[in-house]
């Protein structure tokens, strides 16, 4: 198990029983919350476990802020929307638009690492920035090729769509291709966050922490600050364009709105920094809670505003689509009240 | 005799991971040049760091003229007469030498006859007055250096390796003018490599040795016991 | 070896001129705008239109300067990159704007004197309150973060989103769309060609507050404090000045001026929206990253670059606008990767 893990466990009794509780309901989630929603968290959930996990290799690991990380999501995303709509649908054209994406995305972080990393990594956030903002306004505009705001709606294998059905029942639940197509997602999931866990615990991640803590020093003896942070971009943006790939599969549908917006990015954000940087899992304990509140707790704020209707302000203040409002000032209290995160503050109080 | 200009007592100080300086214990007279030897890297830039207030003593206790002054910020510090020449001279390289003087004046105008005198001991600062500070020679930085140092009526001057790198012809204009400054009564404490400055200027002389002051005592005992210098310094004798 | 005591130094000052070369290594970047003022005059090839295009160029490029101006100098001075300066640009459009709708008699009046003054109230407030805003930011969020690139921006990014979102709650989730104050709408003929009145004033307006800024920063002593800080703030202090109150101060007057920029581009536009700020600072970021970070000059040069290259396009490629700033900043990047005029630091 320990070796699965690259010899790096949770290191504290409550997170392993955190994750292990997350793992299990992962893995048998149609199983264990039937209804479509539920499918739909659950699936969520694994994506976006991939997405943070690789998002931290970058902040967390590297130490570099970047903004482009939904730019390479919905590379991989677009990829498979693109391949679908053009070569029709099968398993040919999600594995060409996954493979395109994925080029794409590690073709585009070498150019703008060596750009911006070459001279200071404070560049690195400002150009990032600006780079994923042209490209969500190019893809919005090329609307021949993208589908504009509206997106593009294609087919995915028949195999994995809801109208294929098994006549077998397991545990009293109908197998559909939405189910089938669940465990796909689930599997390479798991795969390309272990593969992660291997990367950072490897000789390269264990560079990359020594940069992070004083890339002067590690200039000195005599690492090569730059060509090892920029291959941490690209094996980001790789990572977070596979899981724009599964999420292009999962979904069946590709539009700004769902990869490439800003809000998902600071969801990413939230994501890494509340769940604990550095940490591949609290990467994923902190996309699972980003995720569950986002699809449960959004709800409980229109309750909360309807209830406070007779008070203007606070009742504007908990407005549903204020939801922004609350995760700035949790962010901003995370970074500072507890910048290594619940995995952090988990593994201190376990090593006390 | 009276109250030191300057006292350290016990002063450590680390820089980042790194504990530089283990207890410095200094007692500086007033209106003399403290020479503050050693070889390279045993913590005499971080005396004068942690004097000026850059790096902040963690422990131990730095009264200048009778006031303690470990805590304060360094702009107050400043203000309370205390003339820095950094290492590395602080020049302002987009400022010409005449806005480099003008900040360095802090309390008012650079008096006419100040800068008469500072152009009488550094003429080139004359020449490129209104030359912006980063295309004069390494030398005539140096010069500006301490003439901003020069700017106004300091208590006391904190000199770090004035001659550093520069050509014997402008080494001596270096001495010169420290030693009109030394003429006037001002307390110096200066850190240098070339000994024979050292020797020609100083009154005191402290040793440090692996962040603490190992010898004090009057430069010319230091001056003239080639065994005690070839211990404290590792100076080889000849050409002494 | 002799100490001399007396005596002229025994070295030969010699003037240190810049080689003909390094003078036109300094200048080039301001060469850059009349070559693409003329590149655009050859590809648009109508005078009255490229006339147009130009000044509408310089009008966006001043008010995106007078946004940026403040931020470079922060970065300057203080090593800190703000990624909540956005914020002030959009409050400052939302302050403005509302002053001059409860000033409706005034902006409807066709009187240049009363517009003008609405327009002044409206300037007035939107930068007092910028101004505090900007205040209370450094004081909150930014001071505790000194020296730690990483958690400044995490932590000034989530102050652009609250202060974003405090729009929305003050101002309703909307866009707001407005009308310019009488006289300031409609166009003027202007060497054979039609300009919009509000485009020159902006011009005015952004090149009177250029030549002030340098004023200030040339000739006064605060100024000599903010430029020596920015190279090396550490000897400064040593000088006996607080950098600290230098730089709180420059903070509030950079959150100002984003504001009056609000302000401006709101009244541009036509219509402003909580996002507008956040919009603005990726040209904002283009402009200080060309024009090289903690320099006032560069950014001014840069933010035309990106006014013109951007309004030209738009003609010539309306598709590519947007993204020719990229291009722009790239191709400058690989010229020059510190920037067009990077400011010397000591360290």
């Amino acid at each position: 198990m320990i070796r699965l893990f690259s010899g790096d466990g949770p290191r504290s009794t409550i997170l392993a029983l955190i994750l292990i509780v997350i793992g299990l309901a992962l893995a048998f989630a149609p199983f264990l919350f039937p209804g479509v929603r539920a499918l739909e968290t659950a699936a969520r959930i694994c994506i976006f476990v991939v997405l943070a996990a690789s998002y931290d290799l970058l902040l967390g690991y590297t130490g570099i802020v970047s903004f482009a990380h939904t730019m390479f999501f919905g590379l991989g995303a677009y990829g498979v929307a693109l391949a679908s709509t053009h070569m029709g649908r099968g398993f040919t054209a999600l594995g060409v638009g996954t493979l395109a994406g994925l080029a794409a995305a590690v073709a585009l972080a070498l150019v703008i690492g060596l750009f911006s990393l070459r001279v200071r990594a404070i560049f690195f956030a400002m150009i990032t920035l600006a780079v994923a903002s042209a490209v969500t306004v190019l893809a919005s505009q090329l609307s021949a090729v993208t589908g504009g705001e509206d997106g593009l709606v294609y087919q995915i294998p028949r195999a994995l769509g809801p109208a294929m059905r098994l006549d077998r029942e397991i545990a009293g639940v109908t197998i559909t291709g939405k189910i089938l197509n669940y465990y796909v997602v689930f599997a390479i999931s798991l795969v390309l966050f272990l593969l992660m866990l291997r990367i950072v615990n490897s000789p390269f991640g264990r560079v990359l922490q020594a940069i992070r803590e004083n890339d002067f020093r590690a200039e000195a003896i005599g690492y090569r600050v730059v060509r090892y942070r920029v291959t941490a971009t690209c094996l980001s943006a790789g990572f977070a364009a596979l899981a724009g790939s599964l999420w292009a599969i999962w979904l069946r549908y590709v539009g700004p709105g769902t990869t490439l917006s800003f809000e998902i990015m600071l969801d990413i954000l939230l994501m890494v920094v509340i769940g604990g940087m550095g940490t591949i899992w609290g990467a994923a304990l902190g996309a699972t809670l980003m995720v569950l509140a986002q699809s449960y707790l959004q709800n409980l704020m229109a309750l909360a505003a309807g209830a406070t209707e007779a008070l203007p302000i606070l009742s504007r203040l908990l407005d549903p689509d204020r939801w922004l409002l609350w995760l700035g000032v949790l962010f901003i209290l995370s970074v500072y009240f507890f910048p290594t995160g619940i995995v952090g503050r988990l593994r201190a109080r376990a090593a006390r | 005799m009276s109250e030191p200009i300057l006292k350290l007592e016990g002063i450590e100080t680390d820089i980042g991971r790194y504990h530089i300086l283990s207890g410095v214990d200094l007692e500086m007279p007033r209106g003399q040049v403290t020479m503050l030897l050693g070889r390279n890297g045993v913590g005499k830039t971080t005396t004068l760091r942690s004097v000026i207030g850059h790096w902040r003593a963690k422990s131990g206790r730095i009264l200048f003229d009778g006031q303690d002054i470990t805590r304060m910020p360094t702009p107050a510090i400043a203000r309370m007469g205390l003339g820095f020449v950094p290492e590395d001279m602080g020049i302002f390289s987009d400022l010409t030498v005449e806005e480099n003087m003008t900040l360095a004046a802090a309390s008012g105008p650079l008096s006419p006859k100040r800068r008469d005198r500072i152009f009488a001991a550094f003429p080139p600062l004359a020449t490129f007055w209104r030359a912006p500070a980063g295309t004069l020679s390494g030398g005539q930085k140096q010069m500006l250096s301490i003439a901003r140092a020069m700017a106004e009526e300091r208590r006391l001057y904190l000199i770090d390796e004035p001659t550093k790198g520069l050509a014997p012809a402008i080494v001596s204009t270096m001495a010169a003018a420290l030693r009109e400054l030394k003429r006037e009564g001002a307390s110096i404490l200066l850190v240098e490599q070339n000994f024979a400055v050292a020797r020609a200027l100083g009154d005191r002389a402290a040793v440090m040795e692996g962040g603490r002051i190992v010898w004090t005592g009057a430069m010319a005992e230091l001056a003239t016991d080639a065994k005690l210098q070839s211990r404290l310094l590792g100076l080889s004798v000849e050409g002494v | 070896m002799s100490v001399q005591s007396e005596g002229a130094p025994a070295h030969r000052p010699t003037f240190a001129a810049l080689s003909a070369r390094d003078k036109l290594a300094k200048s080039a970047p301001f060469l850059l705008l009349p070559v693409l003022a003329l590149v655009g005059l050859a590809l648009i090839g109508t005078w009255p239109t490229w006339l147009t295009l130009t000044v509408s160029g310089l009008a966006m490029g001043m008010m995106i300067f007078v946004m940026a101006s403040g931020l470079t100098l922060v970065f300057g001075l203080m090593d800190v990159i703000n990624f909540g300066h956005g914020a002030f640009i959009s409050v400052g459009a939302f302050v403005g704007i509302s002053v001059l709708a409860g000033l409706g008699d005034w902006t409807g009046a066709a009187s240049l004197a009363l517009n003008i003054g609405a327009v002044l109230a409206a300037v007035i407030a939107a930068m007092a309150v910028t101004g505090a805003l900007g205040w209370g930011f450094e004081r909150v969020l930014v001071r505790p973060v000194y020296g730690a690139h990483l958690r400044q921006i995490l932590v000034t990014v989530g102050g652009l989103i609250v202060i974003e979102q405090m729009i929305h709650v003050v101002w309703g989730p909307d866009e707001i769309f407005l009308t310019r104050p009488e006289m300031l709408k409609g166009v003027t003929l202007f060497a054979g060609a039609a300009v919009e009145t509000y485009r020159l004033l902006a011009v005015v307006v952004g090149l009177v507050l250029f030549v002030a800024m340098r004023m200030v920063l040339r000739r006064t002593k605060i100024g000599l404090i903010v430029r020596a800080g920015v190279q090396n703030g550490e000897m400064v202090e040593a000088l006996g000045y607080r950098l600290r109150l230098v730089f709180v101060g420059t903070f509030v007057a950079g959150s100002a001026l984003a504001g009056l920029g609000g302000v401006m581009w709101g009244l541009y536009q036509e219509v402003i929206t909580a996002g507008m700020g956040e919009e603005m600072m990726i040209l904002v970021f283009v402009v200080v990253i060309i024009g090289g970070l903690g320099s006032v000059e560069g950014a001014f040069i840069g933010a035309l670059l990106v006014g013109l290259l951007q309004n030209y396009v738009a003609f010539l490629a309306p598709k590519l606008a947007l993204v020719s700033n990229i291009g722009l900043m790239t191709a400058i990047l690989m010229w020059r990767p510190e920037g067009m005029l990077p400011v010397v630091r000591a360290k």
